[in-house]
């Protein structure tokens, strides 16, 4: 194709009718140069109708999947529609919409990047997560810089911009319950470069987060237990021609 | 063994075959599925009537009453049974997902063709009264 490439950004949101216009009418003014998909995982109130009336494409899915569906579902939206780039923007406001042109500067500026990964933790910030969610980020930050060899300060972080690579990949094949953590691992495996920008992030506008505190501990477990079994495979990474992972016979 | 711990064995493989067979006849149950439970229950049926392939089957894995060994033997076949079912559950969820994402993106393609009807006629795949229904509305 010609011209610039084509941007698109994926807002997962389960019930965010609260914040979803404020997200979407933020995007246009900071970021208008992206094309907005809303992925409504399965909402009970009125996000979905609220995002449509905003103008953005809306893809409704019929049940909550949870976050990792969500945004697979994003992945595939885009990988069909032939979009080079796609950063995923949280529903709930967390993720600011004008931090985006650091990501697209990132990606911009090195060609050779995958996956550019807002990080609260690489500036000092006003972030303030409960210190039991913050632990765990740094456990997890600890142990995928260990494995991956890179620096990385924020793996649970979804303010993420990915290029086709990236796309392609994930469309294939993304973690299902809390999947930012493995989705690094799996750049890694899959030998994409990947690299982290500082962003400021907000506090939720509103609405209830996926990871409850009474979540956290089974969060942890999972991913812990996601990761170290990850290692023990011979090839992480599903690629064309493998089985599909677990055992649906394709993936889309 | 004594007989009455025999008879009652004999007659529980025998019930458990016998209501696997009906399911499957009835076409509640998939054969993919019933196998492992006529295996199972083949195998109880053979250890209770043939007493002496029990009494070597527990002297072998050191249980010195026959009929625990029996019980043994089907929590194993219970655990295989129960991990398949998991392995089943994870395909059936991992499809689910698929479903539900493939469902929300051609619901989409069909929204944004409804609002260009233009785009519609002009695609030779969609046929006529198709592209003319009025959008139903969820």
């Amino acid at each position: 194709m010609q011209g610039a490439p084509t941007r698109l950004a994926v807002v997962p949101a389960y019930n965010e009718s609260a914040t979803i216009l404020d997200v979407l009418r933020r995007m246009r003014e900071e970021a208008p140069d992206y094309d907005v998909l809303v992925v409504d995982d399965g909402s009970t109130d009125r996000t979905a109708e609220l995002a449509e009336s905003a103008g953005a494409e809306v893809l409704r899915l019929p049940f909550n999947l949870g976050i990792g569906g969500a945004v697979q579902a994003g992945f595939v939206f885009a990988s069909e529609n032939g979009y080079d780039y796609m950063v995923q923007v949280d529903g709930d406001g967390q993720h600011d919409p004008a931090e985006l042109a650091r990501l697209t500067a990132a990606m911009d500026g090195d060609r050779t990047l995958d996956m550019v990964c807002g990080s609260r933790f690489l500036e000092q910030s006003d972030y303030r997560a409960p210190v039991t969610r913050r632990t765990g980020i740094h456990i997890f930050a600890f142990l995928l810089s260990r494995i991956s060899g890179e620096r990385i300060t924020d793996p649970t972080s979804g303010f993420r911009l990915y290029n086709k690579r990236a796309i392609s990949l994930f469309a294939r094949d993304y973690p299902h319950d809390y999947p930012e953590v493995e989705a690094v691992l799996m750049v890694h495996f899959h030998q994409l470069e990947m690299k982290e920008v500082p962003v400021r992030m907000f506090q939720r506008g509103g609405g209830v987060s996926s990871i409850s505190s009474g979540k956290s501990i089974y969060y942890m477990v999972k991913v812990l237990l996601a990761i170290f079994i990850g290692l023990a495979r011979a090839r992480p990474v599903v690629r064309p021609g493998d089985d599909a992972p677990v055992a649906a016979t394709h993936g889309l | 063994m004594e007989l009455r711990v025999q008879l009652v064995a004999i007659v529980a493989a025998v019930g458990l075959l016998l209501f696997v067979l009906e399911l499957v006849r009835r076409r509640r149950l998939l054969e993919r599925y019933a196998l492992l439970w006529l295996f199972s229950g083949l195998s109880l049926l053979v250890l209770a009537v043939w007493k002496g392939l029990l009494q070597i089957v527990a002297d072998a894995i050191g249980i010195f009453y026959p009929p625990s060994a029996l019980f043994v033997i089907a929590f194993g076949f219970i655990l295989v049974l129960l991990l398949h079912f998991s392995l089943a559950v994870s395909r059936l969820a991992d499809q689910n997902r698929m479903l539900a994402q493939r469902l929300a993106l051609v619901e989409q393609r069909m929204r944004r063709r409804e609002r260009i009807p233009g785009v519609a006629h002009e695609d030779a795949t969609v046929t006529a009264d198709v592209v003319e229904q009025p959008a139903p509305r969820s």
